[in-house]
Parts: C-alpha cells; sequence; structure tokens
C-alpha cells in the first residue's frame, strides 16, 4: 500500500512550516515508521540544514525530474534513523523548475517506497504552494497566534477548499501561555474558533527550537522540550493516536503553584 | 437617478428612468464600474415600458455591457417599434413563465430573490449576488459579500459587506456577530468603531439621514 501525502503550508513565511516538517517527520521515524521529507522550497534550500543533512546531499530534486539520477540516488538517509529520508530541493534553480504534473509523479514515487510523504511547501500562493500541495492527501497548515499569520493561514485553506482538495488540519505554532494569560496573544481557541479547522497541534515557544534548528537536531530529540513533545504528538495523531492537547501552562503558573523560583 | 436595476431570478431587470439615453448609458456604466466583477456574466432584462428603444439605442447599450461581459437578453416594451426592433436583433420580448413584473417598488431590493450559501468565506474569497445573500456561516477577514439587496450572515461577518450595491439605500446588513473589516450600503462606507464591546451580538445596519447606523437587534415588546 502507498504511504499517505501530507503537505505543510502557512501562506505566510517564517511561521515554522520547515521546522515543523524536520519535527515531525523524525518523530514518526521515531516511532518506527518510514518516511520521507520532500524539500518543495526550491531556490532557497532549508530542510536539511534543519535535519542536520546539509554535508550529504549529492543530487536533488531538480536532477531527478531533470532525469540526471536515479530516485533513490537523489534521497538523503538520516544519520540518526534509517527510516527517514530527505529529498533536497535545488539550491540553485529557480522556483518553477518543477512543473506540478512533476511534483505530483515524485510524491507519488516517494509514497511508494515509505508510509509517510512529508512535502515542505514554500511560503506564498503562487506556483511553489499550488505544486506542493497538489500531490497531497492532507494539509498541515501552520500559523502562529497572530492575526497576520492567521489571516493568511485562512486564504490557504480558502485555496485548498476551492480546488476541491484534501483535509487541512492546523498546527499552532510559538504559543506563548503568559501572553495568552495577559489576553496579549491569541489564544488557540481564538484561532481554532476563527479557522474552522480541526486541531492536531499546539507548539509552544520554546528556544530551544532555535538552537536545535542551528545544530540540526530538532528538537523532537529532545527529552526535556515542550515543544519536541507536542511535535512527536502530532507524530502520534497522524498515526491514528488518541493523544488529549495537553493544556500549555506558562512558566510563571508553575511557580506559582510550586512556590520555586 | 437615470435608471433602476433590480436582480431577479431571471437576470437583471434594468429600467431607465431619464429621457436622455446618454444619461441612462452614462449611470449604467458608473453602476457596473462601482460594482465592479459584481455582474460578470449576468444577463439584462431592458424594461422600455412605452417608450421608443431605436436601433442606435439598443447597439450603444450593447456596447456598454459588452465591455463587462453582460448580455442583453430580453427587452420588455409596450411600444410596436421598439417590439420590432428588438425582434429584428433576436432577443426577447417576453419572459419565460410568468410575467415579470413591472410596477416601480418604492425599494427595488423589496422583490429581489435571496441566494442561500451554507459555508465559510474565507479570506480573499468573495461572494457577489444581484439580489439578496443569506449566508449560513462565518465571512472571516479579507473576505468580501457584495449583494444587490440586503446581506444576512447567520455567523459573524469579519470581512467586507456591500449590501444594495447597485445603489439601493433601503438595503441592510444583519448578522449574528457583526465586526466587520468595513460596511457598505449603496454608496455608503461605514467602519466600526475603534474600541469594540465586550459580548457580541447579533446587530442590524442600515441607513438613516445618510449615515449607516448600526443597532442591536432586540426583541421588541
Amino acid at each position: 500500500m502507498a504511504g499517505k501525502i501530507i503537505t505543510i503550508s502557512s501562506g505566510k513565511g517564517g511561521v515554522g512550516k520547515t521546522t515543523a516538517t524536520a519535527n515531525i517527520g523524525l518523530g514518526l521515524a521515531m516511532l518506527g515508521v518510514r518516511v520521507i521529507c520532500i524539500d518543495a522550497d526550491i531556490g532557497l534550500r532549508n530542510l536539511d540544514v534543519m535535519l542536520g543533512l546539509e554535508n550529504r546531499i549529492v543530487y536533488d530534486i531538480v536532477n531527478y525530474v531533470e532525469g540526471r539520477c536515479r530516485f533513490r540516488q537523489a534521497l538523503v538517509r538520516d544519520k540518526r534513523f534509517p527510516e527517514l529520508f530527505m529529498l533536497p530541493a535545488a539550491q540553485t534553480r529557480a522556483k518553477d523548475a518543477v512543473t506540478i504534473e512533476q511534483m505530483i509523479n515524485v510524491a507519488n514515487e516517494a509514497a511508494q517506497m515509505v508510509d509517510y510523504v512529508l512535502i515542505d511547501s514554500p511560503a506564498g500562493i503562487e506556483h511553489g504552494f499550488r505544486c506542493a500541495s497538489a500531490p497531497a492527501e492532507m494539509v498541515l497548515v501552520v500559523t502562529n497566534p497572530e492575526i497576520a499569520s492567521v489571516r493568511d493561514a485562512d486564504r490557504v485553506i480558502g485555496l485548498l477548499e476551492a480546488e476541491g482538495g484534501s483535509p487541512t488540519r492546523l498546527i499552532i505554532n510559538r504559543i506563548k501561555p503568559e501572553l495568552v494569560q495577559r489576553k496579549e496573544m491569541l489564544a488557540p481557541e481564538d484561532v481554532v474558533d476563527m479557522l474552522s479547522v480541526d486541531l492536531i497541534g499546539l507548539i509552544p515557544e520554546d528556544p530551544e527550537i532555535l538552537a536545535a534548528g542551528n545544530r540540526g537536531q530538532p528538537v523532537v530529540l529532545n527529552n526535556g522540550s515542550s515543544a519536541g513533545q507536542a511535535f512527536l504528538d502530532i507524530a502520534r495523531r497522524l498515526q491514528g493516536e488518541d493523544i488529549p492537547f495537553a493544556p500549555l501552562k506558562s512558566q510563571s503558573f508553575f511557580r506559582r503553584l510550586f512556590g520555586s523560583r | 437617478m437615470a435608471l433602476t436595476l433590480k436582480g431577479t431570478q431571471q437576470g437583471i431587470l434594468l429600467c431607465p428612468l431619464s429621457e436622455s439615453w446618454e444619461e441612462v448609458l452614462q449611470a449604467l456604466e458608473n453602476a457596473l464600474r462601482d460594482a465592479e466583477t459584481f455582474f460578470r456574466g449576468s444577463r439584462i432584462i431592458l424594461d422600455m415600458g412605452s417608450r421608443e428603444l431605436t436601433k442606435e439605442n439598443l447597439l450603444a447599450l450593447r456596447a456598454v455591457l459588452d465591455r463587462y461581459d453582460i448580455e442583453l437578453w430580453a427587452v420588455l416594451s409596450e411600444n410596436e417599434a421598439t417590439v420590432h426592433t428588438t425582434r429584428a436583433y433576436g432577443l426577447r420580448t417576453r419572459l419565460p413563465g410568468e410575467a415579470a413584473s413591472k410596477e416601480a417598488s418604492p425599494s427595488a431590493v423589496a422583490e429581489a430573490n435571496a441566494l442561500v450559501v451554507q459555508r465559510t468565506l474565507r479570506s480573499g474569497q468573495s461572494l457577489k449576488y444581484p439580489g439578496h445573500i443569506v449566508l449560513i456561516g462565518d465571512v472571516n477577514p479579507g473576505a468580501e459579500v457584495i449583494a444587490g439587496g440586503h446581506i444576512i450572515v447567520w455567523g459573524k461577518m469579519r470581512g467586507l459587506a456591500h449590501a444594495g450595491a447597485l445603489g439601493d439605500e433601503q438595503a441592510i446588513i444583519c448578522a449574528l456577530e457583526l465586526a466587520p473589516a468595513q460596511l457598505r450600503i449603496a454608496g455608503h462606507i461605514g467602519r466600526p468603531p475603534e474600541s469594540r464591546r465586550r459580548k457580541p451580538l447579533p446587530e442590524i445596519a442600515r441607513v438613516i439621514e445618510n449615515n449607516i447606523v448600526v443597532e442591536p437587534w432586540a426583541t421588541r415588546g
């Protein structure tokens, strides 16, 4: 049976698509299922850096599409989990180097090999986004709890619906519970209410994410990280496990509870 | 006003009021331009009453409509010569089924048909209809609803709403939660106050003395 093709999208840039792709991909691999992560952001390759696989790239998606290598040759196997592969984007090529048909073929070919194909979509709503979402059976829309990114997520969900498409699930990234408590940040309920899409992940803001991305060691590998745990929960939910959403607590809340400093 | 436009089930009913055909065409052009793509692909039923429509009038009207991708579908007339001219161009002179009501109604929206839609209107999406629009669902920020008649939203109205887009000031906008980016009724534009109230409640917006006034929907009694 072919694997499930899932695209990670957002509309707005910088909300954490690539971070989510890397962490969910690794999370699934940690659960023992086979995954291929495809970087569809041609010309602005990032996923390889997040996964710490940059120096292992030989071929990329454009090379494969142009027939310069075989599919397996273009894949980079993860150094930690043999279940995880990455198909890198081309860094030196233009955005439109891969057509929609080619992307669908690539995704289907990948799905023959593994249980999950995760496609990291570029920002925007143009060709790159259409390419990345065309093969998807499900789209995970990443948003931050702020108005501009919620608006863009809404636009993306609308476009996907108009394409007649695949179901969407929502990931709210970078939640700061203490700001939500002070009503300075949109609460997750407000975001869900506005977008009326089923939630699949609530990721708290975690300074560890930045450092982890720079090191090429996504936070999901870090046992103590609350964001890492939240990403692993998404992987489990994709696998069909019924995992309740952990209430997000601010540190000050814990401090009050336990009286420590 | 040089003309009235009214959304009906069969098409948009155009009744010229001005004696000057040039004025009628100018007013039509203005209405079409203001409503942008609102009319695109629709068809016009021209109600001439007893006045005469010459071949030149007809061709000039068609030239305007063509530019907006609108079809001249039928010409209703009690004038022998007009009926003759119209038939020569292969246009209908009668509407199929029941005859269109011709008496000028005080409000063009009063008899319009309604489009009922059940969905969420998301950012970048647009819903346009020459008659009334009833939307069961939310209008998210960045989305727009434009109706020739009333707009009724059974949900949250957070985008842009333009009721009476054909120029009818009797049109109203109401929603379970009226928190729009902007409200327009006919040629009037209103923005909500900067500070929003605490509790959402059903409200109705209408034009009173050239201003858009928003009032809570209170049961009277």
